[in-house]
């Protein structure tokens, strides 16, 4: 797999600045990620503002609780090092955490001043075993934001949990059997996250899927405050990873960096590693489906063939309202690619592809996924703020922007309607429920596409048609 | 819960009002490692004081996080420009970090002046730039000569204490645009409002209250706010401050150097709202036409409150409430404002109380009270459930802690899109508490089909 070549900004007109950046902080992917874990508290070593803000941020998208700690750290520790600081802080979570696992990741502050995590914690564990303290796992994850977006800080996570934690030695445990595979799903919503485990299900393969944020990020109220929300992946199933049949691992751009936890999974044991992208429209989720029916060695059950041909007959029955319209697609690299091969298929030209991501793999995972649907490719711009998807989509005349709420702004000054899908939607309400997977999350957002462009058709008419 | 949500280090930051001991509570300190606090940092403070001037430039220098997190959070409106909405970043990377961003500072900074024609542009700093050592002073310098108009730099480092710390770079940076305006046609009758941020337009509410009686706003510190403004808030009378930290540093400072008077007062509430408008036509004693016309706006605003709100007052007689905010002034009238619905508070809280606002705090409170200093998600959870509360009034970070428990909440913080100052913001507040408190909703949750409740 080629290796990622160093990119800075691509032409030599581009900004310098960023205004209304089209991406967030690598430790807040790390948090997303750890959050998904059974029994973990993610904990941000460095100074108090990044967590708070990234809780704020978390919240306004999935209006759940999310206890994100910090070492706090203050001037004193910015100039001695923030060791003392970090463990303080651990200790504090686990005494009223009861923390089975802390998933520790650094933030700009802390990887400047040099603090060493690995190191850091290696003593923490020597210092603690001669107190006789048991410490939780703890499991560490580099994150300066200088270096990546939150979706880079989310992969990192998912790999270096698979680093610190996944083994071949132990057997399986009870609750998981000895046939079973690992999905890597990437950041998606709950929502779609329980739809993988219903799919899963129904071709009776028994899975480890990691994060799995289908209940820590979307749970029910409590008579108690849930210190650490039910869910999540039992870290006894990590432990097993590399004992399982498969990795299914989503996502076209991530996968080409040759550094995912799909890829070390396979390096380290061997695990068969199935690359696939993110099951959104026919052709990606057919893969999907494929790729179960061959790692369970049964057909695609009926209940899904049958989901599968709703579909395609919506399709047929949706086709003339949006064919030929144009859509500018944004956020997160591997939702683009995505939603732009879903698109292709149902007959909108998507005319900007755009991400604030820099793999560097965007063009080439998009000409991979939509094959040779497009007569002609898409715009496809990657490190790019809004300023710049404001700047083209002038001369671009989109009929439609799909992405999160972030385009908000810019489809209200053009009047053309958004279609909400991704991180982070905070004007809307559902954010944690919305399915984008499958052939049941595809038929959701073609759903909504099309009444979109009808209601807008709809409204714009000076007659107001009743029948459309 | 069967051990004790409270850290140990944090026990004398916590109080509860009983048994006639001296009140003392612990405040002002650093927050504890892996403690959750709710709080935010230095550059947060300053973000949230200057962030409504709108037709600055608000340029975050630092990683790109800082500034995306603050990107149009706070939805503080403006009558003209609205640069301020935009989220502007030096997004700094890997190579600025090891050779210094302030070429890319320099060259960001004349980009976007350029593209924007803002009147003045504020930098502010982060943490990483606090470390890396970029020179914002004479970069900014530099700028205000090339470019002619102010630029400002705001240093809030992050870890360089708590938002109360942010407050005052905020205001320091302000203060070097006050005393650069004409002053000529000012009013004897004058003041500047300071420490509102025009939330859901609430500026616009107080003003109009004191045009009413005659007075000249100078300048909107910060809501609404535009650069000229802060120039010439020298020339008016008197500093109108609201808010316990925000803007009191600027106040401070124009009283030393202008030697300007200030009155601190509150909007939210009928009590503090009429206490403020009366302040201000008392201190204009010259002219009693201007306490007369205070006395008739009072008097005509609450004609149309008052029957209201005892129309609400009957569902919420005797309901329980609990308190967290950002600045403990505002606690004060929240205090009060249960009161005049009927409701107790059972628990009050801010993340940057001084002492002498706890001190107050206990005053205005009832026996059994917990009032508590920089407290997060397992402390308030605990206090919620203990005193068994109907409202928790708080930002988006104790929304979720309330709902998940099946209490009512009311959204009391900088995000509000809901106008809550004023005689008026007085009655959306009781609307809204009694919107949350009365819904059946909460008929459906846990706690309220618990056994324990049942048999209360
Ligand atoms: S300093 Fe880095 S980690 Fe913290 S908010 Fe800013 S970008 Fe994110
Ligand atoms: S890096 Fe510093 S300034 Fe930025 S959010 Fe974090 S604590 Fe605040």
């Amino acid at each position: 797999m080629t290796k990622k070549i160093a990119r800075f900004k691509k032409t030599p007109d581009a900004y310098v600045s960023t205004t209304n950046a089209c991406k967030l902080c690598k430790p807040m992917g790390a948090c997303l990620a750890f959050r998904g874990i059974e029994g973990c508290v993610p904990y941000l070593h460095g100074s108090q503002g990044c967590a708070t803000y990234m809780r704020r941020y978390t919240i306004s998208h999935f209006r759940e609780p999310m206890d994100i700690a910090s070492s706090s750290l203050g001037e004193k520790h910015a100039v001695y090092g923030g060791g003392p600081n970090l463990k303080k802080g651990i200790l504090n979570v686990i005494d009223k955490y009861g923390a089975n696992m802390v998933g520790i990741a650094t933030t700009c502050l802390t990887e400047t001043i040099g603090d060493d995590l690995p190191m850091l914690l290696q003593e923490f564990h020597v210092e603690m075993k001669e107190a006789e303290v048991t410490l939780p796992i703890l499991v560490n994850v580099s994150t300066p934001s200088y270096s990546g977006t939150h979706m880079e800080g989310f992969h990192a996570t998912v790999r270096a949990v698979a680093d610190q934690l996944a083994d071949q030695q132990e057997p399986p445990t009870g609750s998981l059997p000895t046939s079973f595979v690992n999905l890597l799903p990437g950041l998606v919503s709950p929502g779609d996250i329980r739809h993988l485990k219903d799919i899963l299900a129904d071709f009776g393969i028994a899975s480890v899927i990691l994060p799995d944020i289908s209940d820590t990020l979307d749970g029910a109220p409590q008579v108690e405050y849930q210190k650490i929300p039910p869910g999540g992946t039992p870290v006894a199933h990590i432990r097993n990873m590399g004992n399982a049949a498969a990795t299914l691992e989503f996502g076209r751009t991530h996968i080409l960096t040759g550094d995912t936890g799909g890829q070390l999974l396979a390096e380290r044991f061997g695990v068969p590693h199935y690359p696939l992208g993110m099951p959104i429209g026919l052709q990606e989720c057919d893969r999907f489906f494929e790729a179960l029916a061959t790692a369970s060695n049964r057909p695609i059950p009926d209940k899904h063939q049958q989901e599968r041909g709703r579909l395609v007959d919506a399709y047929v029955d949706g086709h003339k309202y949006i064919s030929g319209k144009k859509a500018i697609v944004y956020g997160e690299e591997d939702l683009v690619v995505a939603m732009t091969s879903f698109l292709s298929e149902i007959g909108i030209k998507p005319v900007l592809c755009a991400s604030g991501g820099n793999s560097g793999y965007l063009q080439e995972a998009i000409a991979t996924a939509t094959g040779d649907i497009l007569s002609e490719p898409p715009l496809v711009e990657d490190n790019v703020d809004f300023y710049e998807i404001a700047d083209k989509a002038k001369s671009l005349e989109p009929d439609l922007l799909i992405g999160n709420s972030k385009g908000f702004a810019l489809a209200r000054q053009l009047e053309i309607p958004i279609i909400r899908v991704g991180f982070p939607i905070h004007d809307r309400f559902g954010a944690q429920r919305i399915l984008h997977l499958g052939y049941r999350g595809t038929q959701n957002l073609f759903d909504q596409i099309v009444n979109a462009v009808i209601a807008k058709k709809q409204t714009d008419s000076p007659v107001g048609y009743s029948y459309l | 819960m069967t051990q004790s949500p409270i850290f140990q280090e944090r026990a004398n930051q916590i109080h509860r009002k009983g048994d006639n001991q001296p009140f003392e509570l612990a405040c002002n300190k650093e927050s504890l490692a892996g403690a959750v606090s709710q709080r935010a940092c230095v550059f947060c403070g300053s973000r949230v004081v200057l962030y409504p001037i709108a037709d600055a430039l608000h340029l975050v220098h630092g990683p790109v996080g800082c500034a995306v997190y603050t990107w149009d959070i706070r939805g503080a409106l403006s009558s003209g420009p609205e640069l301020h909405r935009l989220s502007f970043s030096t997004d700094l990377q890997e190579r600025d970090v090891i050779f210094g961003g302030e070429e890319k500072l320099t060259r960001a900074l004349r980009e976007l002046i350029d593209r924007h024609q803002p009147n003045a542009a504020f930098v502010y700093s982060t943490c990483i730039v606090g470390i890396i050592g970029d020179n914002l002073e004479t970069i900014c310098r530099r700028m205000s000569e090339e470019k002619g108009i102010p630029v400002i730099p705001v240093q809030s480092e992050g870890f360089k204490g708590n938002k109360r710390a942010g407050y005052n770079a905020a205001c320091r940076a302000m203060f070097r645009l006050v005393g650069t305006g004409d002053t000529s046609d000012i009013s004897p009758h004058s003041i500047n409002i300071l420490g509102d941020f025009n939330l859901a337009g609430e500026i616009w509410i107080i003003r109009k209250y004191f045009e009413r009686m005659g007075v000249q706003v100078v300048a909107n510190i910060t809501g609404d706010g535009r650069v000229s403004d802060l120039a010439r808030a020298h020339g008016a009378a008197l500093n109108v401050v609201q808010c316990s930290g925000a803007t009191l540093d600027l106040a401070k400072m124009m009283k030393e150097d202008y030697g300007i008077p200030i009155e601190r007062v509150s909007y939210f509430g009928v009590e503090d709202m009429a206490e403020a408008l009366y302040r201000v036509a008392n201190f204009f004693d010259d002219d009693p036409t201007i306490l007369q016309r205070a006395k008739e706006l009072v008097r005509e605003e609450l004609s149309i409150l008052y029957p209201q709100l005892q129309e609400l007052r009957k569902d919420l007689n005797g309901k329980k409430a609990a308190i967290y905010v950002g600045g403990a002034f505002k606690a004060f009238s929240l205090v009060k404002a249960f009161r005049l619905l009927g409701m107790d508070v059972v628990m009050v809280g801010s993340q940057t109380g001084t002492t002498e606002d706890y001190k107050e705090l206990h005053e205005i409170t009832d026996e059994g009270t917990i009032i508590v200093d920089d407290s997060n998600p397992l402390e308030l959870s605990a206090f919620l459930t203990e005193k068994n509360v109907d409202i928790f009034v708080g930002g988006v970070k104790e929304r979720p802690i309330a709902y998940k428990l099946g209490i009512g909440f009311c959204d009391h913080n900088h995000e509000r899109k809901e106008a809550l100052e004023g005689f008026v913001g007085m009655l959306n507040f009781a609307k809204e508490v009694h919107r949350t408190v009365t819904s059946p909703v909460w008929r459906f949750v846990p706690r309220n089909i618990s056994p324990a409740t049942l048999e209360e």
